[in-house]
C-alpha cells in the first residue's frame, strides 16, 4: 500500500509537469480558436534561450528577463507574420501553420544557441525529502514539489489576471466571440499578440522547470506529447482543466505503468513495460467517448 | 484557348458521367500515364528510381489515403503512419505464413487487415470530433506502434521486432532492379487512385462530403452517420496500409516499428494540406512538394553558401534546412491555404483564355 | 537537377568541411568517403562530434601524410536527421558518386543500417556499423558487406556482467541486476545476451523498458526502488540518458551502481544532468581526452591550419569526438590494407574496400604509431568475424570527465557468437542467401 502511495504521488506530481506544457495550449486556443502544435518548440525556445544567456554571462534572474523579453517578441512576430495573414482561413489550415512554425523553431533556436545539450541549475536539488523518506519510506522529490508550487502560483497568476485586470476581461470577451468583441471595440489583433506573449510566459516557465529536470535539449519539444493527452482530458479551453487533467493523466500512467504490465505478461507471456507512451492517449480517449468535450471544455451546440 | 471545352458536346449519360468529361483532361492523362510508365523508365536514373519516384509514390498513395478521410469525409488524423505499419506487418506476415500466396494478394490483405484496424480506432470519431478526435487518433499511432514492438509473432520473434521483407515475387519473376519496382509501385497507384476518383464522385464520396461540411445537416437529409463515417476510416486505412506494405516490400526493404513515427504521420498530413485538401490530384502534388523540398534545400544550401561564400558550418547548413522548411510551409499556407490543387485550378480557368484574355 | 549541381555539389561539400573556400586537390587519385550522418534532430548533438571527429581525422591524414601513399580523402555529407527514409535517400544519392571509390560508410543509425543491409550488399559497398546496427552481421558467410566492428551489443552487455562480478567477487549467484532498456530495436537488442548470462551466472534479472522518448521515469525508478537490485544495467539514448540519472537521483539510487551501455556514456548525456551524474559509470570502446597523442596532434595540425569541422572546438577529446576519431582510423587502416593487396597509391572500390575490412588486423604497434595507444582496442577481423574485438572498457564520471575504471573486458565469445550465427542463419533462410564458405575466403 505504501508503495501504492508512493507511485500515486510521484505520478500526481509528475502531472503537474505536464500541466505546465498544456497551460500553454490551453492559452492560446482559448483566446484565438488556434490549436498551436508550436508549443513543445516554443518549450525547447525558451529553455534554450535562459541557458544561451547564462553562457554568454548573464546571471539567471538576467537570462530569465531576457529569455522572456525573446518569447515576448517571438510571439509578437507569429502573430504579425503568420496568424494575422490566415485570419478566417478553416482551423486546421492554421494548425498546420503552427506545425510548420514548430519546424522553424527548431531549427532557429538551436542555429542561434547551439544543440548541444545542457544542464539548468534553478538552485533546486532533485532529491527525495529525507524526513519523509525516513518516517514514511516514501520518495518525495523536493524539485517535483517546487514544480508543484510553481504551477500553482503560474495558474493563480493567470486567473487574477483573466478576472480582474481590463486585458484579460477584453481576452475573455475575444474567446468568447471574435466578432461581437470587435463589434464592441476591443481591439483584436492587439488582444491576440498580448495571448501569444502570454503564452511564451507559460512556455518560458515549463522550459526551466522541464529543462532543470531534464537538461536543456531537443527533447524538450517531446513534452508537447505529454501534454496532448492532459489538453483532450481537461477541454481546450480551460485552466483548471489543464491543471486536473495533468493530474489525472500523470497519476494513472504511473500506475498504469507499475501494474498494468505484469497483468499483461500473466495473459500473454513476454515484457509489455514501457505503455506511457500511448496509455494517456487511450485513457483520454475512452473518457471522450463519456464527455466528449472534455473535463471542462465549453459544450458544443450545432446549429444546422 | 488550349484548354476549353466549348464543341465537346455529350450526347448521352455515359459520356455525361465519364471519369474525365474534358478532352483535353483525357489527352493529358494519357500522355502523363505514357510518360510514367514508357518515358521515365528509359530515363531516369537508379537514384531517381529509388531514392525520389518509389517514395514519391507511395507516400501519394499514403497521402490519397488520408485525404479520403481528412479531405472528403472531414475527419482529421493524426495516426496515417500507424496504419502503414500494420499494411507492412500484416503484408510481411500474410506472406510468411501463407505458403504460395503471391505478393499483390499479400499486399491487399496487409491492406485488408489495416481497414479493420482503422475501422476500430474510427469508432470514437462518431462521438469526437475536430482536433478533439485528432488528438484521439494519435492514440492509435502511439498504440499500433507499441502493440508491433511488444507481440514478438508479428516480427516473426526478431528479437530486435524489425522484420525484413521477402523477395517480390510476380508470376515467378523475381523483381530487383529500381525499375521494375517502379512500374510495379506506380501500377497498384494508377489502379487505387482510378478507383479513388471513381469513388469520391459517388454516392459514397457525397455522402462522405456532406459529412465534412455539416454532420448534423448530412444526417437529417438521411445520411446515415456510422456507416459512411467508418466507411471513410476503413478505405483510408486501406489505402494507408497498402502505401505501408509497398513502404516495406519496394522501398526500404526492412523496416521497424519505430520508423513509422508521429514524425511521418505529420509528413503525410503535410502533403495533403500543401497539396490540396479534398483532392486527387493534391495528393500527388503534395507528396512531390514535400519528398523534394527537403532534398532540393539540401542540394541547394551548400550550393548558394558557396556562392556567397558563407562560412557555414555542416550544422548551421542542416539547421537552416529545417528552418527554411517550416517558414516555406508557413508562407505556403498564407499564399494558397487551399494548396497547390488550387492553383493547379486556376492555372486551367487562365489557360482556358490563354492567349486572348479578354 | 541533380545531375546539374553535381559539379558544384562536390565543391561545396568540401568548402563546407573546411569552412572556407574549396581548394584544389591536385592528387591524381581520391579515396571517397559517402558520409551518411545527422547533425540535427533529436541526436544532433551526438552527430556534431561523431562527424566533427570522423572529418577532421580524414582531414588530417590529408594534411599530416598527403592522403594514403599520395590517395587523398574525399567526402561528402548528407543529412539523415536519424530518419531512416532520408537515409536511404542519402544512400541512394551518394551511391553513385561511391561507384569509383568508396570508404566504409557509417551512418550511425540502427535504423538506417537495417535498411541498407541488403542494398549495400547488392551495390557492393561496405557498411561499418560500430557500435550499432544489425548485431548478427558478425557472421560475415551471411553479411559480407556489414561489419559491425570493434564490438556489439550482445557482447558489450556480457562484458558489463564480467565486470559487475569481478566487482561482486567472482560470483553472481542470487543477485539481482535491473537491465532498464529503451524499448526500441536498440534497447532490446542486448536482451537476449542479458538472459544468456541470467542463466549462466544464476543472477535474477529484471528487464524494465522505457517509452520513446523517455523524459518521463519516475513509475520505472519507484519499480527499481522496490526491487532493490545491487546492480542497473541501463540501455538509453538521447534524453533517456539524463532523466535515467536525474531519476535515480530523485529515488536516491547510488549512481555508482549504474552501468550504462556506449550510447549512454559520453559528455553529452552526463552534464546536463549535472550532479546527479556523478560516480555513474558507462561502457565505451574508445576512451575520451586529449591524452591521446593522435587526438593532441589532430587539435594542433588540423585546427592548426584551420581546416577543423567543429564549430565548437571544446568538443575536441570528448567521447564521441574520439570516437568518430576512432571510426576514421579504422576506415583509414582498412584503405591502407586494401591499397598494400590492390596497389599502391589508388583508390579503392566498395569491394576491394570490403576485403580490406575483413583483413583487418591493427595491434597495439600499430595503434602506437598513429598514436592511438589505448583510444581503442587492437582489431583483427576475418570472415566469420565480423566483429573483430568484442572488447570494452568501463569508465566512470567523476564530474568533470570521464575516468576509466577497468581495462579492456571481452564478452564472453562462447556464448555469445553462437547466437549471432543462429540469427544470422534464420536471416539467410528468409532471404534466400547461400552463406559463403569462410574456410575459403582468404
Amino acid at each position: 500500500m505504501n508503495f501504492f502511495f508512493e507511485v500515486l504521488i510521484g505520478g500526481l506530481l509528475s502531472g503537474v509537469m505536464y500541466a505546465l506544457v498544456a497551460l500553454g495550449f490551453v492559452m492560446i486556443y482559448k483566446a484565438s480558436g488556434v490549436f498551436n502544435f508550436a508549443q513543445g518548440a516554443m518549450v525547447y525556445m525558451a529553455a534554450l534561450s535562459v541557458v544561451g544567456c547564462i553562457e554568454k554571462g548573464a546571471p539567471l534572474w538576467l537570462a530569465i528577463i531576457l529569455a522572456f523579453g525573446i518569447m515576448t517578441l517571438f510571439g509578437i512576430a507569429t502573430e504579425k507574420f503568420v496568424l494575422r495573414k490566415l485570419v478566417n482561413q478553416p482551423p486546421i489550415a492554421l494548425f498546420m501553420a503552427t506545425i510548420g512554425l514548430a519546424f522553424f523553431i527548431e531549427g532557429l533556436a538551436p542555429m542561434i544557441f547551439g544543440s548541444d545539450p545542457r544542464a539548468l541549475e534553478l538552485g533546486i536539488v532533485d532529491e527525495p525529502i529525507e524526513s519523509v523518506l525516513e518516517n514514511f519510506n516514501m520518495v518525495i522529490s523536493k524539485f517535483d514539489l517546487v514544480a508543484a508550487g510553481v504551477a500553482a502560483v503560474l495558474v493563480t497568476v493567470l486567473a487574477l489576471f483573466f478576472q480582474y485586470t481590463r486585458v484579460g476581461r477584453a481576452l475573455r470577451a475575444v474567446a468568447d466571440d471574435h466578432q461581437a468583441a470587435l463589434s464592441i471595440g476591443i481591439p483584436l489583433q492587439h488582444i491576440w499578440a498580448i495571448v501569444w506573449g502570454v503564452a511564451g510566459f507559460v512556455a518560458l516557465v515549463a522550459g526551466m522547470m522541464w529543462g532543470a529536470r531534464n537538461g536543456v535539449q531537443f527533447a524538450l519539444t517531446f513534452t508537447a506529447l505529454k501534454a496532448l493527452p492532459v489538453l483532450i482530458l481537461g477541454g481546450f479551453t480551460s485552466v483548471p482543466g489543464a491543471i486536473v487533467g495533468g493530474l489525472i493523466i500523470g497519476a494513472s500512467e504511473k500506475l498504469a505503468e507499475i501494474y498494468i504490465p505484469p497483468v499483461m505478461q500473466d495473459l500473454f507471456g513476454g515484457n509489455f513495460g514501457g505503455i506511457e507512451g500511448w496509455f494517456p492517449y487511450v485513457l483520454a480517449l475512452l473518457f471522450l467517448l463519456v464527455r466528449p468535450e472534455g473535463l471542462f471544455g465549453e459544450k458544443h451546440i450545432d446549429r444546422v | 484557348m488550349l484548354y476549353r471545352e466549348a464543341g465537346q458536346f455529350k450526347t448521352n449519360y455515359a459520356a455525361d458521367q465519364q471519369v474525365f468529361p474534358i478532352r483535353q483532361d483525357r489527352i493529358g492523362i494519357i500522355v502523363l500515364l505514357a510518360v510514367a510508365f514508357l518515358g521515365v523508365p528509359m530515363f531516369a536514373s537508379a537514384y531517381w528510381f529509388s531514392a525520389i519516384l518509389i517514395p514519391f509514390l507511395i507516400f501519394a498513395l499514403a497521402a490519397l489515403g488520408l485525404n479520403i478521410l481528412t479531405g472528403y469525409a472531414g475527419q482529421l488524423s493524426l495516426g496515417s503512419a500507424a496504419f502503414m505499419a500494420v499494411g507492412a506487418y500484416a503484408a510481411y506476415n500474410f506472406q510468411l505464413r501463407i505458403e504460395g500466396i503471391p505478393i499483390i494478394v499479400s499486399f491487399i490483405c496487409g491492406g485488408l487487415t489495416a481497414a479493420g484496424v482503422g475501422i476500430l480506432f474510427g469508432l470514437p470519431s462518431l462521438r469526437i470530433k475536430g482536433f478533439y478526435l485528432a488528438v484521439a487518433t494519435l492514440a492509435a499511432q502511439f498504440f499500433i506502434v507499441w502493440c508491433l514492438t511488444k507481440f514478438p509473432w508479428l516480427s516473426n520473434n526478431s528479437s530486435s521486432g524489425v522484420i525484413s521483407t521477402q523477395q517480390l515475387i510476380i508470376f515467378g519473376h523475381e523483381l530487383t532492379t529500381p525499375v521494375e519496382k517502379y512500374l510495379l509501385v506506380l501500377s497498384i497507384v494508377v489502379v487505387m487512385a482510378m478507383a479513388a476518383k471513381n469513388l469520391v464522385r459517388s454516392s459514397t464520396g457525397r455522402a462522405w462530403m456532406a459529412v465534412r461540411d455539416m454532420d448534423v445537416a448530412a444526417s437529417v437529409i438521411g445520411i446515415k452517420l456510422m456507416p459512411t463515417k467508418l466507411l471513410a476510416f476503413a478505405i483510408s486505412s486501406f489505402y494507408c496500409g497498402v502505401a505501408g506494405a509497398l513502404y516495406a516490400f519496394c522501398y526500404l526493404g526492412s523496416v521497424e516499428p519505430d520508423g513509422f513515427s508521429l514524425d511521418m504521420s505529420f509528413r503525410i498530413l503535410f502533403m495533403i494540406i500543401i497539396g490540396g485538401v479534398g483532392s486527387i490530384m493534391g495528393s500527388f502534388l503534395g507528396a512531390a512538394f514535400i519528398l523534394l523540398l527537403p532534398i532540393f534545400l539540401d542540394v541547394a544550401l551548400p550550393f548558394f553558401a558557396e556562392l556567397f561564400g558563407l562560412p557555414f558550418s555542416s550544422a548551421t547548413v542542416s539547421h537552416i534546412q529545417i528552418l527554411v522548411f517550416g517558414a516555406l510551409i508557413m508562407f505556403f499556407l498564407i499564399v494558397e491555404p487551399h494548396g497547390l490543387a488550387r492553383l493547379w485550378q486556376i492555372a486551367k480557368e487562365k489557360l482556358r483564355l490563354w492567349p486572348f484574355p479578354h | 537537377m541533380i545531375k546539374k549541381f553535381k559539379p558544384a555539389l562536390a565543391a561545396a561539400a568540401v568548402s563546407l568541411a573546411l569552412f572556407a573556400q574549396a581548394q584544389p586537390v591536385f592528387a591524381a587519385e581520391e579515396q571517397f568517403f559517402p558520409v551518411i550522418g545527422y547533425r540535427v534532430g533529436p541526436y544532433g548533438a551526438n552527430g556534431q562530434s561523431f562527424y566533427g571527429g570522423f572529418i577532421d581525422y580524414l582531414n588530417y591524414v590529408n594534411l599530416k601524410e598527403k592522403g594514403v601513399n599520395g590517395v587523398m580523402m574525399t567526402w561528402e555529407e548528407c543529412e539523415t536527421e536519424y530518419n531512416n527514409a532520408k537515409g536511404v535517400e542519402c544512400y541512394e544519392r551518394l551511391k553513385g558518386k561511391a561507384a569509383k571509390s568508396a570508404g566504409p560508410i557509417h551512418n550511425m543509425s540502427t535504423g538506417i543500417s537495417y535498411a541498407l543491409i541488403d542494398k549495400s550488399a547488392q551495390d557492393k559497398l561496405p557498411m561499418a556499423m560500430m557500435g550499432y546496427g544489425r548485431t548478427d552481421a558478425v557472421d560475415g558467410s551471411v553479411f559480407p558487406y556489414a561489419f559491425p566492428l570493434v564490438t556489439t551489443y550482445q557482447m558489450q552487455a556480457s562484458a558489463i556482467v564480467k565486470f559487475i562480478k569481478d566487482k561482486e567477487g567472482g560470483n553472481l549467484a542470487g543477485k539481482k541486476i535491473v537491465y532498464l532498456y529503451h524499448d526500441s530495436a536498440y534497447g532490446k537488442e542486448a536482451i537476449i545476451a542479458m538472459e544468456a548470462e541470467a542463466a549462466l551466472n544464476k543472477f535474477t534479472l529484471v528487464q524494465i523498458p522505457v517509452a520513446h522518448p523517455g523524459n518521463e521515469q519516475g513509475a520505472q525508478w519507484l519499480k527499481i526502488r522496490q526491487e532493490k537490485p545491487d546492480f542497473v544495467v541501463f540501455w538509453g539514448w538521447g534524453v533517456m540518458n539524463q532523466t535515467a540519472l536525474k531519476a535515480a537521483q530523485k529515488v536516491g539510487f547510488p549512481r555508482e551502481k549504474m552501468i550504462g551501455s556506449w550510447w549512454t556514456g559520453s559528455e553529452e548525456d552526463v552534464i546536463p544532468a549535472g550532479d546527479a551524474a556523478k560516480g555513474y559509470m558507462a561502457a565505451t570502446w574508445n576512451v575520451a581526452g586529449k591524452q591521446v597523442p593522435l587526438i593532441a596532434d589532430i587539435e594542433k595540425v588540423v585546427y592548426g591550419a584551420g581546416k577543423g569541422n567543429l564549430q565548437d572546438k571544446a568538443k575536441i577529446g570528448t567521447i564521441l569526438y574520439n570516437r568518430g576519431v576512432s571510426a576514421a582510423v579504422l576506415s583509414v587502416e582498412a584503405i591502407r590494407k586494401g591499397q598494400e593487396k590492390y596497389g599502391k597509391g589508388k583508390a579503392l572500390t566498395g569491394e576491394q574496400t570490403r576485403w580490406a575490412l575483413e583483413n583487418l588486423n591493427i595491434t597495439e604497434a600499430r595503434l602506437k604509431a598513429i598514436g592511438a595507444t589505448d583510444l581503442l582496442p587492437e582489431i583483427k577481423t576475418s570472415c566469420d568475424n565480423h566483429e573483430g574485438s568484442g572488447k570494452v572498457k568501463i569508465q566512470q564520471w567523476d564530474g568533470a570527465k570521464w575516468v576509466p575504471v577497468s581495462g579492456w573486458i571481452e564478452g564472453n565469445k562462447g556464448l555469445i557468437h553462437p547466437l549471432f550465427q543462429a540469427s544470422a542463419k534464420q536471416y539467410a533462410k528468409e532471404k534466400g542467401i547461400t552463406p559463403r564458405d569462410c574456410s575459403k575466403e582468404k
